[in-house]
């Protein structure tokens, strides 16, 4: 079945369609109301939001496969987004990716087999001051160190 | 000042303002290494190849994007420059297989050549490669991920010329590569295969699947032509080795589509090679789904490559589907295969038995739009002279035969007033009744990216169609309210006061009871006959009217009904109302559908027109025609296709020869065609494959197809080309021009016995340039056109000698009538309207991928993979009412015929119509259709009919 958005997002993206110039800009946050509303993206919503903005399927799989930012529907409890970018590579962000891999035993975008944890390397979470930084759901995790990661791992229920 | 001057390696260059410092070095001759860039599509800079040193400027700056500036100083060839261009060749080697020996594009690629150029054996650089399977779903194109540079040509060429939009690049960095949505395969996409990816690729990322394995660039010859399929005329080239072809490509260069293609020119050609000679019982007799099905999976073969299956797909789906190689004689009922020699008896001495029997007005003559312009002319020539009847007809009748007689009584004349090229300079399209996206495929993505870049787009249509997301205004009208329709445009722009005077006055005449008679179609009672919103119909007039310059498009949703005369009339007073003619990029263009039914109707395949549109009833012209062709010429006016299929069945028809064409299948009311054909005494079908028509006949001549053959044909837009042949005959065919010659020699050396005037009718042509010759020296818009002259653009008629250019537009300062005629045209209803008994209202037409009765698509592989069977449109609404599922079967039943077809419920069709494309042999549309004639024209309706569906 095709996907809908309700009442209530409807009326958010009838809201936003007035706010953007173009199609284009305006799919960025319509792909948020879909994250929002479905608890993630997958195929049928980026179809749905096609279909709204009123741009190729082709597009919206562009735009939102090159944003790391949104999230894929099917995701685990916890999405832990590591940042990957300059600031933290130089704070040493790779180690805590390959310490997650290991740990959890999955590859990047991949989901741990009991739906807990879903890893992602990010682009650029905005906190250079603090990295290295992951993001898990909504919270930042600031100037993190392998173990100060497992602390946090440990408490995630 | 318009120019600027700029120093490119010390050397002053003039480059239009505007220009790109690349594109002004390519003008000046001045080569810059490039990978990204293509001159039909906006720069990448992606690839940085084209950096160049400009002085006083930081850094190296990509010259494709870098406009150029008065006084710049740039150089283009430098160590420094050729130092970084090679670490970037070299970094873009190092993630791409150096496979060059066994690529595809080997030869061709344009990495590899410069890879040849800078001298690099190996990279250097050793790192991470990207490792994405090869994408091939489809027996038709191919994707090699590993080979992809990531230029962005292909997602260009989509969405810049073909305004698809099916590919774009998906994630970022190191991990991009071109996807459909999705990653689903391409046939779940928005592709529409129009192969143009593979034109614009740099490398061997992107190709034909259909050619993998048989041969590469140095291979194989090519050899210019005209595309056999729609009346765009697309230019290709044949790649043939050793006598068979291998691919269609195009190139940049070409006059009408700029290098671009279809599905149909570019997959479309392999009907050519079709496997089985006549005779031999079709082998397969599986489900060809499955067989699809499994084709799909088919493995990798050995070297990586995926397999491609040897033969056909589907060669259960029409019965005796093979090229026809021998002449066949029936006898008791059962083709025969016979000697040219001995068919050419049967062939002369039946229809001269019959002329004897019944007069020459009981003999019949179908040319063909599918015929080049040589074998037309002479088919039409045999049929005045020898057989002494103007019963000469073609599907023109059945096209746009009222667009003839409406634009003649307008104008003055039936082409296309304008050319493709000027397509993108208008400043307002209106398309009614017309889905060029899929029947005119060029022209429909010109339209399209022109809407995308600014152009006003109206669409009248009943049905959505690919060009109604672009459009402006949509006008949503009830089928066969065209007449209406326009009015109420018309009523609107004079209650307005937007009609051009000037025009009016200076170059028209009949306004004042034209204005009188469209006083009564307000928006609101127009509305009430349509359907159409009144905002909406005012919205469309304001656009129409208030543009620059304005072009109207439009097909068989104008011409095939009772009142398409009256709907051709309306559309010229649109035009002429607001001066929307006769001026470039302004005008009306009746879209022709098949490759030369333009040209046929030009050499005078038609009852009452002689070669250029010269009347068989003026005495002027038929005793010019007489003197040429040697004989005393009939003055009555012969009989229309239409009429003489319903003659056929009053027994006033006796014999019909039939050249390329399949009435079987094209006609309206089949079972009642069905019934003509089978009481004729005598028929001949000279044709590719033993169609349905050619198994009801007596004698069947196999012809060859448009790569066997030379000869020209004309576009839509009146551009005269050169078809060329690139490989030999298949089997014991021959060209019809050859078959043409031989049965008028034949007869014309037995009539001479009894009348020697008849040895005097010429049929001993070498050539068809010497055709083109004879054709020239009669029809005055031909007088220029010779082979010499055509070259690779053709020429555009009217052409009147041998030193005119040929005209681009027609009716500049003057129509061809003199003053253009404003005409009354009253609204009619269709013949046949939906009713208790039948509800829906049934319109047919075309689709992409397949061309009229599908004899030559339904037997290409690629085609028929992407669309193997017929289907009924339906809207949701009324499929839920009636109780049926998207892809059920359900009966389809008008007042003729039922058939059963699959449903596709769909949202295009609005409620209570339905829509079925009239390709397939075994649910066919044209069963149902109604064979009411326009008064006029005598155009069959096949747009409106009355059915009801039943699950």
């Amino acid at each position: 079945m095709p996907k809908t958005f309700n009442a209530k997002t409807m009326e958010k993206f009838q809201a936003l369609s007035q706010r953007y110039p173009t199609k284009d800009a305006l799919l960025l946050p319509v792909l948020r109301l879909a994250e929002e509303e479905f608890n993630g993206i997958d195929d049928d919503a980026m179809e749905l939001v096609a279909g709204l903005v009123g741009v190729p399927p082709a597009k919206v799989m562009s735009v939102f496969t090159f944003y790391t930012h949104y999230r894929r529907a099917g995701s685990g409890k916890y999405l832990l987004q590591v940042c990957s970018t300059l600031p933290c590579a130089l704070r040493g962000s790779q180690e805590i990716f390959e310490h997650l891999k290991k740990k959890l035993g999955i590859d990047s975008e991949e989901t741990t087999k009991d739906g807990k944890f879903t890893l992602k390397k990010v682009e650029c979470l905005g906190s250079c001051g603090t990295s290295p930084v992951v993001q898990i759901n909504e919270d930042y995790y600031e100037n993190l160190t392998t173990e100060k990661l497992d602390e946090i791992l440990n408490k995630l229920q | 000042m318009d120019k600027v001057t700029l120093y490119i390696n010390g050397t002053a260059v003039q480059a239009q303002k505007g220009a790109t410092v690349l594109e002004a070095a390519l003008s000046a001759g001045i080569d810059i290494p490039r990978l990204c860039f293509h001159s039909a599509l906006p720069p990448q800079s992606s690839c940085r190849l084209c950096v160049v040193e400009v002085k006083g400027a930081r850094g190296l700056i990509a010259s494709c994007s870098l406009p150029a500036a008065q006084d710049m100083a740039v150089t283009t060839n430098s160590e420094k420059l050729f130092k970084y261009r090679k670490y970037i060749l070299e970094l873009i080697l190092s993630n791409h297989p150096m496979d060059c020996m066994t690529c595809e594009k080997s030869g061709e690629c344009e990495l590899q050549e410069y890879a040849y150029k800078f001298g690099i054996k190996q990279t250097p650089i050793r790192g991470e490669v990207t490792n994405y399977p090869i994408e091939a779903t489809d027996p038709l194109m191919m994707i090699e991920h590993s080979k992809c540079i990531l230029c962005g040509r292909c997602v260009s060429v989509c969405r810049d010329l073909w305004a698809t939009e099916a590919i774009d690049f998906s994630k970022r960095g190191f991990s991009s590569k071109i996807s459909f949505p999705f990653d689903k395969p391409r046939l779940e996409s928005d592709c529409v295969f129009c192969g143009n990816c593979i034109t614009f690729c740099p490398t061997g990322a992107i190709t034909e699947r259909s050619a993998l394995g048989k041969g590469r660039s140095w291979e194989v010859k090519k050899i210019p032509s005209v595309c056999p399929f729609c009346g765009c005329g697309c230019n290709i080239e044949i790649n043939t080795k050793a006598g068979k072809i291998v691919k269609i490509t195009s190139n940049e260069n070409t006059p009408v589509n700029k290098g671009l293609l279809c599905v149909k020119g570019k997959f479309g050609y392999d009907f050519v090679h079709h496997p089985d000679r006549i005779g031999k019982p079709s082998a397969c007799s599986t489900d060809p789904s499955a067989d699809s099905a499994s084709f799909v999976q088919q493995p990798c073969g050995e070297n990586g490559h995926p397999c491609y299956p040897s033969t056909s797909l589907h060669e259960n789906l029409i019965k005796s589907s093979e090229r026809l190689s021998r002449p066949m004689v029936k006898k008791g009922g059962k083709f025969h295969e016979v000697s040219w020699d001995e068919a050419m008896n049967v062939v002369s001495g039946r229809l001269l038995e019959m002329k004897q029997k019944y007069g020459a007005e009981a003999l019949g003559v179908l040319c063909s739009a599918k015929c080049t312009n040589e074998e037309n002319d002479l088919m039409q020539k045999l049929a005045r002279t020898l057989l002494g009847t103007n019963n000469v007809d073609h599907c023109a009748r059945l096209c746009h035969s009222s667009t003839v007689a409406g634009m003649v009584q307008s104008f003055g004349g039936a082409a296309m007033t304008n050319s493709i090229e000027e397509i993108e300079k208008a400043s307002c399209l209106f398309v009614i009744g017309s889905n060029p996206t899929e029947n005119h495929p060029i022209i429909g993505a010109i339209i399209a990216r022109t809407a995308m870049k600014g152009a006003k787009l109206i669409v009248a249509d009943p049905r959505a169609i690919h060009l109604t997301k672009f459009a402006s205004a949509w006008l949503r009208h009830k089928c066969g309210t065209d007449v209406a329709l326009i009015n109420g445009l018309l009523n609107v722009i004079v209650k307005e006061g937007l009609q051009n005077n000037e025009f009016i006055n200076a170059r028209t005449e009949n306004y004042e009871d034209f204005r009188n008679s469209i006083e009564k179609y307000t928006p609101e009672y127009v509305s009430g006959i349509t359907g159409v919103p009144k905002e909406e119909i005012i919205k469309a007039a304001r656009i129409y009217a208030s543009s620059k310059n304005a072009m109207i498009f439009f097909a068989m949703g104008i011409t095939q009904h009772t009142t398409g005369t009256d709907n051709v009339l309306s559309v010229c007073n649109l035009a002429l109302l607001t001066g929307n003619v006769g001026k470039e990029a302004a005008g009306v263009c009746p879209l022709r559908g098949q490759n030369n039914v333009q040209g046929a109707c030009d050499v005078g395949a038609l009852p009452d027109f002689y070669p250029g549109y010269q009347k068989v009833n003026d005495p002027n012209a038929r005793g010019k025609f007489g003197k040429a062709w040697g004989i005393p010429l009939d003055n009555k006016i012969g009989y229309t296709l239409t009429e003489m299929v319903n003659f056929a069945a009053q027994d006033k028809i006796k014999a019909l020869y039939i050249m390329g064409e399949n009435p079987m299948m094209s006609d309206p009311d089949l079972l009642h065609a069905d019934e003509a054909f089978k009481k004729l005494e005598f028929m001949v079908v000279q044709d590719i494959f033993m169609t349905e028509t050619a198994q009801l006949a007596d004698v069947v001549l196999p012809a060859t197809t448009f790569a066997e053959k030379e000869g020209t044909v004309t576009n839509t837009e009146r551009r005269v080309q050169l078809m060329r042949r690139a490989i030999q005959p298949w089997g014991d065919s021959k060209p019809d021009w050859q078959i043409i010659c031989m049965l008028g020699k034949k007869l014309s050396s037995v009539l001479r016995r009894n009348e020697p005037a008849f040895g005097n009718v010429y049929f001993d042509y070498d050539s068809p340039a010497e055709i083109m010759d004879e054709i020239a020296s009669l029809s005055p818009v031909y007088g220029g056109i010779s082979y010499d002259r055509l070259g690779k653009i053709g020429l555009q008629w009217p052409c009147p000698d041998k030193n005119h250019p040929g005209t681009k537009f027609l009716h500049k300062d003057r129509f061809s009538r003199g003053q253009g005629r404003f005409n009354v045209v009253e609204f009619r209803p269709p013949a046949e309207s939906a009713d208790n008994e039948y509800p829906f209202t049934l319109t047919t037409g075309r689709v992409l991928y397949h061309l009229h009765g599908g004899s030559m698509t339904r037997r290409s592989t690629g085609l028929d993979f992407i669309l193997h069977e017929g289907y009924v449109e339906v809207n949701p609404e009324d499929a839920e009412r009636l109780g049926f599922q998207h892809g059920q079967h359900v009966n389809v039943t008008s007042r003729r015929g039922t058939i059963k077809i699959k449903a596709n419920v769909t949202d295009k069709v609005p409620p209570g119509t339905v829509f079925i494309p009239f390709h397939f042999a075994e649910c066919a549309a044209n069963i149902l259709t109604n064979n009411a004639l326009d008064p006029v024209s005598k155009i069959p309706e096949y747009k409106v009919c009355a059915v009801r569906i039943e699950v």
